[in-house]
């Protein structure tokens, strides 16, 4: 791996909302120590988060990798969860299967992938039914 | 506007943060849905909510909002002024709904 490349990994556990958030602003004061503009940072840091979050509602946890390099960012969400068994509904605005006790934490308004995909440059998600997703966006530094 | 007059114009308390009262807030959101939050992207903004949980503070994180104002008089618990503080986040806590919060800053000039 060249050296001027900086990798991280998070472990994220699911269904706990306390700790939900950590490896985004983890990652948000990391990338401001190396100095990048705000306006990149924060839309890695909520397109990070949003994924985040996801894993923690819906996977029962996951994985995420992320690689700065100079030119760009990239987070690789993975999780072992259910799957997505109709992507193109899960990408469309307001679509979420979240339960009221979700709805009561703040979350099911369907904006999370939708936001995800608004905030980066690229976005690939695949996925299987029974085996879990993954998610790959990077955002380029200004 | 300032973090000052959103306070006085709410007749909020201050909970933490009141060494960032003269930022200038340019812009408002009102919601309890954090996701709708963070599809509204702008800058120097400030969140109104009737939610309060640790992730009212993430989403003001990761967004680069500097003050959280909670409506119907909830308070907040230590463990999210302290995520708030880490993160120099003004909480502020109105008795108001966010209704009539969001109304009052609106007349007042606050823009969307
Ligand atoms: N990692 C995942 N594993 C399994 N299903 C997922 C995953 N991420 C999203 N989904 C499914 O896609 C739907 C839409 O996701 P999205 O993030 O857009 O909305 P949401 O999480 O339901 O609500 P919000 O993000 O607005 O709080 C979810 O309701 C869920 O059914
Ligand atoms: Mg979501």
């Amino acid at each position: 791996m060249p050296d001027n490349v900086l990798t991280l990994h998070y472990d994220i556990e699911g269904n706990d909302f306390t700790s939900a958030g950590e490896a985004s602003g983890d990652v948000k004061r990391k990338l401001r120590m190396l100095g990048i503009s705000p306006n990149t940072i924060r839309k890695l840091a909520v397109a990070m988060y949003e994924g985040e979050i996801n894993q923690v509602i819906h996977a029962n946890g996951g994985h995420i990798d992320v690689e700065i390099t100079p030119q760009l960012i990239k987070i690789v969400l993975s999780d072992e969860g259910p799957g997505i068994p109709d992507v193109e509904a899960a990408m469309s605005e307001g679509f979420s299967t979240a339960t009221e006790e979700i709805h009561n934490m703040g979350f099911g308004a369907g904006m999370g992938l939708p936001n995800m995909k608004k905030y980066s440059d690229t976005f690939e998600l695949e996925t299987e039914v029974g085996k879990g997703t993954v998610i790959t966006m990077t955002v380029n530094i200004e | 506007m300032k973090i000052s007059e959103i306070a006085e114009i709410l007749g909020a308390e201050s909970l933490t943060g009141e060494e960032y009262y003269d930022l200038d807030i340019k812009s408002a959101c009102g919601s309890d849905m954090m996701s709708d939050v963070l599809a509204f992207h702008k800058e120097e903004g400030m969140l109104l909510t009737g939610l309060v949980n640790l992730q009212v503070v993430r989403t003001a994180q990761m967004m680069d909002i500097r003050c959280i104002v909670f409506v119907r008089g909830k308070r907040p618990d230590d463990s999210i002024l302290e995520l708030a503080k880490d993160n120099d986040i003004t909480v502020l806590c109105t008795k108001d709904r966010l209704f009539g919060a969001c109304g009052k800053l609106y007349c007042a000039g606050m823009p969307e």
